[in-house]
């Protein structure tokens, strides 16, 4: 029993679950306004990509996948933190927080 | 001593620098004390050089100095030199002789005005750029004090710039002399190309070496109409006169002595070139004598005293034109420096005279100052013997020189020897009507309202009737009477008579191929003849003016006070048909030079305003596009590859 369940947890399980969890973090991407809430869909789309680089790296027997990894980890928390800074920022400057309050850039 | 030519130009041009940053606080006179004795100071560098050059056998007279080199590109390569030789050292010495002494005129001339120390800047640097035209060792560093005697020019023309007419006579010479400047450099780089130098040594070598008659002839006549613009020839004589807008010490150093032989000595710096051009002297010989004729004419009938002596200024270049075509080289050289220096006394005593009369400048309104100005009249009748060539006056020997060049020339010589004479007869008549009307006479006409009546075309009326004319300072009679005394004796520099031909031995290692002169006999009589006829025109315009004989209609012509309409005709040419091309070309700038300019840039914006509609600051929809392009992308990649 145990024997067969370890057979079936094959990459495709991984895999079907990393596209779950980065269409969830897409589709959150579009359709919150909260820049807090947006940036954790961000997360959850790197993490997923991350999962992803994980299972192939186990699949494949190649350890690139997981190199890859800590790059990725790296870049995220920079991102969340000159991220976390602007949110800080807006926060001081007006109420609350709605990403599409923020348009001052439009061309 | 050879180390120091340098310094000739260089003083001036300290001058000029001193005197822009300290001129105010100096004042008046310092200012004009500072720049008198800058160009005191050329002037005794240049007369010590010219005693260095006078203890050398005759063909090391030559002092080349290279300061350091001023645009090396590729193989072309100018340098800043000197080149003081014995025509260089000739033009400097009477440059800054007479320079210095219309400076020391000017401190009395200018006194009193706001911008007295501001003229004494430009006369400066006048003197400066014209020592670097003459004392250059090649065609750029020429160019250099071309241009700055030209910009000098311009300032000093319209130095009383709030009057509009004496600021559009400031730029009339500025444009006229632009057009002969384009000869000038086309000129340049015909002889660069030609020679591979623009050295004066080398081009003389180069032209030794062999040149094709073409290309002489094409290198003459473009610095020929450099020389027409800067000596004001036909056909772009017409600045001159208008010119003595300027303060009449500028109108007596740059447009009399000095500046205005840049064009003559340029074409003896060039006269081995000219050796070789053959039809192209004919040029310059006929146009010479033309202006010379139509110069002669016009100033028989100007009333303004300071435009008489432009004419003449004008006509006595073009006799020296008509000398270099002929091939008599130191014959030009020779009456340009007697020209410097009775003209320069002629401009000085004639501004002595205006001085006197209050700024009136009208002759009509003249006559009898002999009684109020003893040392002016006196002065200016030995400039008005020595231009009209009554011997022993200097004026005489180097007219003569040329009309005897002339005379060798065959028979369209001897034709041009008679207009030469017919001009000289002109020269005498115009300058005695000048003579009479303002220092003899009758009656004193300022005070006379009828002379008023007759003079309809006078606008405003300066003079009181009971004016005083009385003598200017000795700052002004101190230059009059040191010019008059060379104007009187200058022509024993090279008197037509064997080992007495003191300028013609020592410019001959300049003149590559000397003029042969005329049999001593052959001279004696054409000599004489010229003396008759100037003694005759004098007669009849003193009969004419002094005497009231003959009718003075005759001579004051309407076609000759406008110059033959030559400045009319340019007028309506350049205002009429020329206007018209300009603003034609001017549309055509606008419309589709420009409208392609804008063009292009309306383009880019129209597009920008489509784009830009699509930067609509939301960041949720930036990141659709984005998901959306991933999507398409991923469609396109799973479609094309069959994944």
């Amino acid at each position: 029993m145990l024997a067969q369940l370890e057979l079936a947890l094959t990459p495709t399980w991984y895999l079907v679950l990393a596209a779950m969890i980065f269409a969830i973090g897409a589709v959150g991407l579009l359709v919150r306004r909260n820049p807090l809430v947006m940036f954790m869909c961000v997360e959850l789309m790197l993490n997923a990509v991350t999962l992803t680089f994980v299972a192939f790296s186990r699949a494949l027997d190649d350890v690139g996948g997981q190199v890859f990894v800590f790059f990725v980890l790296v870049v995220a928390a920079a991102e969340v933190v000159v991220g976390l800074a602007l949110v800080v920022a807006i926060m001081r400057r007006r109420q609350g927080a709605d990403a599409d309050d923020l348009s001052l850039m439009r061309g | 001593m050879a180390d120091l030519i340098w310094l000739i130009p260089a003083l001036p041009v300290a001058g000029f620098v001193l005197l822009m940053l300290l001129g105010r606080r100096m004042g008046e006179p310092g200012a004009g004390w500072v720049a008198t004795l800058t160009v005191g100071g050329s002037f005794v560098l240049s007369v010590a050089t010219f005693f260095d050059l006078l203890s050398l056998p005759a063909d090391d007279r030559s002092f080349h100095q290279v300061l350091f080199t001023w645009l090396p590109a590729g193989n072309f390569s100018v340098d800043v030199g000197f080149l003081a030789d014995p025509l260089s050292i000739t033009m400097a010495l009477f440059v800054t002789g007479i320079g210095a002494l219309i400076h020391l005129y000017s401190i009395g001339y200018m006194a009193g005005d706001e911008h007295f120390s501001k003229f004494f800047v430009y006369l400066n640097l006048f003197v400066g750029s014209m020592l670097l035209l003459v004392l250059g060792d090649n065609l750029l560093v020429t160019f250099l004090g071309w241009e700055g005697v030209g910009l000098c020019s311009y300032l000093l023309i319209s130095f009383w710039f709030s009057d509009p007419a004496n600021a559009s006579a400031g730029k009339k010479a500025f444009v006229a002399n632009r057009v002969g400047d384009v000869g000038f450099l086309l000129g340049t780089f015909l002889v660069w190309m030609t020679f591979g130098s623009i050295n004066y040594l080398d081009i003389n070598e180069g032209v030794h070496a062999g040149i094709a008659s073409v290309t002489a002839i094409a290198i003459v006549l473009l610095f020929f109409l450099g020389a027409t613009g800067k000596s004001a020839q036909i056909p772009l004589f017409t600045w001159l006169p208008d010119a003595m807008a300027g303060p009449t010490p500028v109108s007596a150093l740059i447009h009399a002595a000095t500046m205005v032989t840049s064009g003559v000595f340029l074409l003896t710096r060039l006269n081995a070139v000219l050796h070789e051009a053959g039809w192209a002297n004919d040029v310059i010989a006929w146009v010479g004598l033309t202006t010379a004729l139509v110069a002669a004419l016009a100033a028989l009938a100007q009333n303004d005293i300071k435009k008489v002596l432009a004419y003449s200024t004008v006509s006595q270049l073009g006799y020296m034109f008509l000398a270099i075509g002929s091939g008599a080289f130191v014959a030009a050289v020779f009456h340009m420096i007697t020209h410097a220096f009775f003209k320069a006394l002629l401009f000085l005593g004639s501004g002595s005279v205006i001085v006197a009369m209050g700024h009136e400048q009208d002759m009509r309104l003249y006559g009898r100052l002999r009684k109020y100005l003893p040392v002016t009249s006196i002065t200016f009748m030995v400039g008005w013997l020595a231009i009209s060539g009554i011997p022993p006056f200097s004026g005489f020997w180097s007219k003569d020189e040329i009309l005897g060049a002339a005379w060798q020339n065959g028979t369209v010589g001897q034709i041009q020897w008679g207009i030469g004479v017919f001009v000289a007869i002109l020269t005498a008549f115009y300058m005695t009507r000048l003579v009479v009307l303002t220092f003899f006479g009758d009656r004193e006409k300022w005070r006379d309202q009828s002379a008023y009546d007759e003079v309809p075309d006078l606008h405003h009326r300066h003079l009181d009737p009971s004016h005083e004319p009385h003598e200017p300072s000795w700052l002004m009679l101190f230059p009059l009477v040191v010019l008059a005394v060379f104007a009187a004796l200058d022509g024993v520099i090279n008197l037509p008579i064997a080992n007495l031909e003191f300028l013609g031995e020592w410019l001959e290692p300049v003149i590559v191929h000397e003029h042969e002169a005329l049999p001593g006999s052959t001279v004696a009589i054409l000599a004489t003849l010229a003396a008759i006829g100037a003694a005759g025109g004098i007669a009849a315009a003193w009969a004419m003016y002094q005497h009231h004989k003959g009718s003075k209609e005759l001579v004051e012509q309407p076609a000759f006070q406008h110059a033959l309409y030559i400045d009319d005709a340019y007028t309506a040419l350049v205002g009429g048909p020329g206007e018209a091309a300009a603003s034609g070309l001017a549309t055509f700038d606008r419309e589709v030079i420009d409208g392609a300019v804008n063009g292009v840039g309306w383009l880019a914006r129209a597009t920008g305003r489509i784009v830009r509609t699509y930067q609509n600051g939301f960041l949720r929809s930036y990141a659709l596009a984005l998901a959306g392009g991933a999507v398409v992308l991923l469609l396109f990649v799973v479609i094309r590859m069959g994944v």
